[in-house]
């Protein structure tokens, strides 16, 4: 790590420290380090957003006098009169359009990829004969029982109440599976944040180390 | 209050303060793990060491910097692999604060393996509406993206010249940490058939299991432990180097191995807590 490094990490090491210390109790250093990820993230978003989308769909087709391009920049204008009590209805021409579309685009898709080919994968041949197929079996009573949990026209009794059970002990085990997973991946940040400061430091001893044996040459 | 009571009752502060203490050791006097290979991460690594040279492989990267301690080594050893194996890579971003991750993987790794950019790769660079994007990228990639991520027309970029659409690659990883997945999965997959894997963080992998049983992805890495057992496979056919500090999602397993066992702790804790309260009570 060269002395432009070692700075700049160790403002990484300095954020992240702040950052910690909410875990004790919330606190200015805590607070500027949140407003500060908060407002860069929106100023990288804002010029990523102007460079990458604004100029090559909006400014650029225009300048080659594709006209047509003008419908999306008033549809996007009229979003603003959302900030007037009198005017905000023009925004709804907007995102009526919006909303059209994106529904257009998605129901028949959607339809297809998360209910019927999730639907036709729950139909699996079945058995003892073998571990695949004792896993179907236990994949068609999850989903059977998860959907009659959720059936509230009957009244959960009975059979039926029993059956409703079983749909929320598979919920259950999905929950699990979901915090397990969820302890998992916020484990691996702070491991990865840990890891990162013993390397800094380990870093920072031997630049310490250089600079006192050869001076301030480096 | 009774002991039970105040087991229930602890103040959190406590937990974070044992939890920081195992990890801070366990990063002082790390240990090795043993690891195995889930079929769904080995399906990944099957299908990228099934390429040949000069075939093309997409990857759609769409994540930002919060998400990088589980995503970014899975990247990179992916990316490693495809480099090593001559296998052309054509990169996008559909994340507004990921752009900065696919060039800081890519033009690290393209110098380790002197690939060349046009040639070897190309980066699409970051459109908003990842939607709209993918649909029009089934259709020809120069919709979406008439340049790549420097400017260059795509026209004039020489790998560019073989491929219009999602037909011309072979497979499409995405790698991701919010909701563009099921974009992927829903446009790529569903509409134009493509051959997708994902690699996600592990908040999200429970929610695309279905999907590995429906086949609709073929492979799936699942957080910071799906990535080390990437990198596992990696190293041992020598795409990474231990020497090298290449395997950063395998280093942290000791970490994840011990803050589990305290966790597990504190809910059994709890829950004993919970039940023996509950049987005082009654």
């Amino acid at each position: 790590m060269g002395t432009e490094e070692i700075i700049w990490n160790a403002i990484a090491v300095f954020l992240t420290i702040c950052i910690f210390t909410f875990l004790y109790k919330d606190n200015p250093f805590y607070k500027f380090a949140e407003h500060l990820v908060v407002g860069v993230s929106a100023g990288y978003f804002a010029v990523i957003l102007y460079y990458n989308g604004f100029v090559p769909k909006l400014i650029v087709p225009l300048r080659h006098g594709e006209w047509i391009y003008i419908i999306p920049a008033i549809l996007g204008l009229m979003i603003w009169a959302r900030f007037s009590r009198k005017w905000s209805w023009i925004s709804r021409f907007s995102l009526a359009f919006y909303i059209g579309s994106g529904t257009g685009f998605a129901i028949a898709l959607y339809m297809q990829n998360y209910v019927i080919r999730q639907l036709s994968s729950t139909m699996l041949p079945v058995g003892f004969t073998s571990w695949q197929l004792f896993s179907n079996i236990l994949i068609i009573i999850g989903v059977l029982s998860a959907l009659i949990y959720f059936f509230f026209s009957k009244e959960h009794t009975g059979l039926f109440g029993r059956t409703a059970k079983v749909g929320i002990w598979t919920l259950m085990i999905g929950f699990g599976a979901g915090f397990g997973l969820t302890v998992m991946g916020r484990v691996s940040l702070l491991a990865e944040r840990v890891i990162f400061l013993r390397e800094y430091l380990l870093e920072l001893k031997y630049y310490l180390y250089l600079l006192f044996k050869h001076g301030l040459s480096l | 209050m009774s002991f039970y009571e105040q087991m229930m009752n602890l103040d959190r502060r406590w937990v974070y303060l044992i939890i920081g203490i195992v990890v801070v050791i366990t990063a002082i006097v790390p240990f090795d793990v043993p690891l195995y290979v889930t079929p769904e991460v080995q399906s990944v690594y099957d299908f990228v060491e099934s390429l040949n040279s000069g075939d093309i492989l997409m990857i759609g990267v769409d994540y930002a910097p919060e998400a990088m301690a589980e995503l970014h080594p899975m990247m990179y050893a992916i990316t490693r692999q495809a480099f090593k194996r001559d296998v052309k890579l054509l990169l996008c971003c559909l994340h507004q604060n990921g752009p900065g991750m696919v060039e800081q993987v890519i033009s690290q790794v393209s110098k380790e393996y002197n690939k060349v950019n046009g040639m070897d790769y190309v980066y699409l660079g970051y459109k908003p509406y990842p939607a709209i994007t993918i649909l029009a990228m089934g259709q020809n990639f120069r919709i979406p993206f008439p340049e790549d991520y420097y400017g260059t027309p795509l026209d004039s970029l020489t790998m560019m010249r073989s491929i219009t659409n999602y037909d011309n690659v072979r497979a499409i990883l995405n790698i991701s940490a919010g909701s563009s997945t099921e974009y992927w999965i829903n446009y790529a997959n569903g509409r134009y058939n493509a051959l997708l894997a994902i690699g996600v963080t592990g908040v999200m992998t429970s929610d695309y299991y279905p999907f590995l049983q429906s086949r609709q992805i073929f492979g799936l890495i699942g957080g910071m432990k799906g990535a080390a057992e990437y990198e596992y496979l990696a190293e041992k056919d020598g795409y990474i180097s231990k020497k090298k500090d290449q395997l950063s999602a395998y280093k942290s397993m000791p970490i994840q191995t011990t803050t589990h066992v305290v966790v597990i702790l504190f809910i059994v804790i709890g829950n004993i807590g919970y039940f023996m309260s509950k049987k005082k009570n009654s």
